[in-house]
């Protein structure tokens, strides 16, 4: 029974593969504007960075605030690896480059690595932070390496077209970094069903059990640190390759924020989980900042809300809705599911027109004092309209207290009725 | 002389403040395991809120008001929030603490701007507390307050006469920070609520036993520990600069702080936040570089390595980066910091 099922699910994750290399391919024919494949390059990008910010995070459970020191310093090398080697002798190809950062973020990351997995958890947390504002302070000491404010520059296209590929256009460099990021993917899947990766695994959820079987956590932890860098270095260097500019920003403090803000949105318990954040990465950078210019005090309220009710992140709560959805429980949700929507909308829609109506009064005063917020006209000099909107945030709230009470107990009783009835099927001959 | 004197005051007052923040970083550490990534954030909180105080009813009052509503901001997320996460781990509890300084940094651009706020201190504490004046004939005296002009200045031009006058901001700050922790040892040595708190450090489950409301005492240490973040805001923000990177720039280091004297301990966080207060004060005075070094000491560098950024650098400059390079030696060679006890 357990090999039907086995290469069952060997041809569904195949199936999986060759949908993602699909899309990946068709994508750029799909959504062909200029903005559209700009966009997917940085998804790419941002897919590779947060599948390797999660083999720390996720299969590690080691909490990293210097992501970025790998991916920056691999983009610091493979920009001057495109403007010494590619340039001074062609033999070398451009599409090589992003290789180059990888082994740049693999050696930084067997340097740095050795001190920072010394120690797991708060320390390991306290120590990348600390390695981080060094490698960031460094940067802006040695401009003959960083270039000081205006970074490193290059040109991608050097050297005799390989096949017709100069890389000048930019669905060309789409199409490379589509490449990398399906190789990178495939390769991060497969460690994690190596037995290191398992190993991994086992180390974030018990130290001490792990060393009584023999093995040594903290070379364990080194171990995945180097081939998380080695990844993070790539991703670096195709960033480096996209931009053709790479300056100290990169290395920054917020840069690492970032990474670990969407790994853990899009869900670090799951593999596919930083491929989604990866994508809403580049959606948030590129159309909420162009929304509204506190998109990230929504980023973080949101980041909280998911903390405290969904630390599984978005790829959690679509596995478990499908899971009520297979055994055909989701159905008796739907209400409460819509009640829960409804009002959670109404919430948000207030606290965003507060929200958009305080930052007027702050950065927008010159403009006048009515702010149009989705088509209906908020005056801020005027005391009515403040508190028209507070007693309708305090009944919007109200509503959605009331409403989220209904849906966790409706949501309780289905997931109680699911385990009773695996349970059943287990005792069951 | 009089450089080394005033140099070693203004390190020490910035290592006070720096403790006045990493000792209610490590009384929270040591009580619920969370290291709180929003702390330097209830900080720049206080300094903010102190602002506003200190416009509508003066200094005095913002500086007794802004750390208290910090420290009920502090305890209203430790129950709401916080609490909601311990069953999750360790991890969680730190990054929502993380999400908070996010959520927090935003509110106050939001809030109050992102300019530099121009928080003065109140007159009283406007100009110099004294004034070392060191004459090249009569040697240093300290003189209360400013000195007149015409004393600094010498008509002969081969007598050297300089002031250094000390803020007394910083010498208010340093008072503070010493009454503060003189009255926070008092209060966990010497009352009953103080005892209540050591053995909840230490024994959560027994002192639930006897009675005492646990998760209460969490929250009242947290809230008590975000006030002395708001406390350290409203005369750091006075002393120094009110501005959205205040967060960062001190946050960064109260960690350093806290991971070099071994997480969760007093003692350790004291030495390193004098430590550290020090070199960063000591460094940025310092305009020596290796070329400038080699120079002095009679060596030359090769021609090729002259201009070069290594020989370029003052210790100045390389200040920033002292308390980092600072802890990843401490990490090398003595991991659980200076008086940590447990890796």
């Amino acid at each position: 029974m357990s090999a039907v099922t086995y290469t069952g699910a060997r041809w569904g994750s195949i199936w999986m593969w060759l949908a993602f290399a699909l899309a990946m391919l068709l994508m750029p024919r799909i959504f062909a504007s200029g903005l559209s494949i700009t966009l997917l390059s940085q998804m790419g990008i941002a897919i590779i960075a947060c599948l390797s910010y999660n083999i720390l995070l996720g299969q590690g459970g080691m909490l990293s605030f210097g992501h970025a020191v790998y991916t920056g310093l691999g983009a610091f090398v493979a920009i001057h690896a495109l403007n010494a080697w590619c340039v001074a002798s062609p033999a070398f190809p451009v599409s090589l480059v992003p290789l180059v950062g990888g082994v740049a973020g693999m050696v930084f990351a067997i340097l740095f690595g050795y001190v920072t997995t010394r120690k797991s958890g708060t320390t390991f947390a306290m120590i990348t932070l600390g390695f981080a504002e060094l490698v960031f302070a460094i940067s802006l000491m040695v401009p003959e390496f960083f270039g000081g404010e205006g970074g490193v520059s290059g040109n991608r296209v050097v050297g005799a077209p390989v096949l017709g590929i100069s890389f000048g256009p930019a669905v060309q460099v789409y199409y490379l970094i589509a490449l990398y990021t399906l190789v990178c993917v495939v390769l991060m899947y497969a460690f994690t069903q190596t037995p290191l990766g398992r190993l991994l695994n086992a180390v974030r959820d018990n130290p001490e059990r792990v060393e009584f079987i023999g093995y040594n956590p903290q070379r364990i932890r080194y171990t995945a640190f180097i081939i998380a860098g080695f990844f993070a270095g790539i991703s670096g260097g195709l960033g480096a390759l996209n931009f053709e500019i790479v300056n100290a920003e990169v290395v920054g403090a917020a840069r690492s924020a970032t990474y670990l803000l969407f790994t853990f949105l899009g869900g670090a318990t799951f593999f596919f989980g930083p491929i989604l954040g990866g994508v809403l990465m580049v959606l948030a950078f590129v159309m909420l900042s162009e929304l509204t210019k506190a998109w990230l005090l929504y980023l973080g309220a949101v980041f909280m809300l998911m903390v405290m009710f969904a630390p599984g992140g978005l790829a959690s709560l679509i596995v478990i809705n499908l899971r009520l959805a297979r055994h055909g429980k989701l159905r008796a949700l739907l209400p409460a599911y819509g009640l829960l929507a409804v009002s959670s909308v109404m919430c948000a829609l207030g606290f965003s027109a507060l929200v958009e109506m305080v930052y007027h009064r702050q950065l927008n005063a010159a403009m006048g004092p009515v702010l149009r917020f989705l088509g209906i006209a908020l005056d801020t000099s005027t005391a009515a309209h403040w508190c028209g909107l507070l007693t309708y945030l305090f009944i919007v709230v109200s509503g959605f207290e009331w409403s989220r009470r209904r849906f966790a107990l409706q949501w309780d009783m289905q997931q109680k009725r699911l385990e009773d009835e695996r349970l059943r099927a287990a005792v069951a001959p | 002389m009089e450089f080394f004197l005033i140099s070693s005051l203004n390190g020490l007052c910035y290592g006070l403040l720096l403790f006045m923040l990493s000792s209610g970083l490590t009384l929270i550490f040591s009580m619920m395991g969370v290291l709180n990534f929003a702390h330097a954030s209830f900080y720049m909180l206080g300094a903010y809120i102190g602002y506003s105080i200190s416009q509508l009813v003066g200094f005095w009052a913002a500086l007794v008001v802004a750390p208290l509503l910090v420290g009920v901001l502090g305890a209203w997320f430790e129950r709401y929030c916080l609490r909601r996460v311990y069953k999750f781990g360790h991890l969680p509890e730190l990054l929502i603490t993380f999400g908070l300084s996010y959520v927090i940094l935003e509110v106050v651009q939001l809030v109050w701007g992102r300019l530099t706020l121009d928080f003065a201190p109140p007159l009283l504490l406007q100009g110099p507390a004294f004034t070392l004046v060191n004459h090249s004939i009569s040697g240093v005296s300290l003189y209360w307050g400013s000195v007149a002009p015409e004393l600094c200045t010498s008509l002969d031009a081969a007598l050297r006469v300089v002031c250094s006058p000390f803020p007394a901001t910083r010498g208010f700050m340093m008072l503070v920070a010493i009454t503060m922790l003189a009255s926070i040892w008092l209060l966990l040595k010497r009352t009953r609520g103080g005892l209540v708190i050591q053995a909840a450090l230490t024994h959560p489950d027994a002192v639930q036993t006897l009675g005492h409301n646990v998760p209460r005492v969490f929250m009242l240490v947290f809230g008590a520990g975000a006030a002395l973040a708001g406390l350290a805001g409203v005369i750091g923000g006075s002393t120094f600069l009110t501005e959205p990177a205040m967060a960062a720039t001190v946050g960064s280091m109260v960690f350093v702080v806290v991971v070099v004297g071994g997480l969760g301990s007093l003692s350790g966080a004291f030495i390193a936040s004098l430590l550290i207060g020090m070199v960063q004060t000591f460094a940025v005075s310092l305009d020596h570089s290796l070329g400038s070094v080699l120079a002095s000491a009679g060596l030359t560098m090769a021609p090729s390595w002259q201009g070069s950024t290594l020989a370029r650098l003052t210790i100045a400059q390389l200040a920033p980066m002292l308390p980092y390079l600072l802890l990843v030696l401490i990490l090398i060679f003595r991991p659980r910091g200076l008086f940590g006890s447990r890796d």
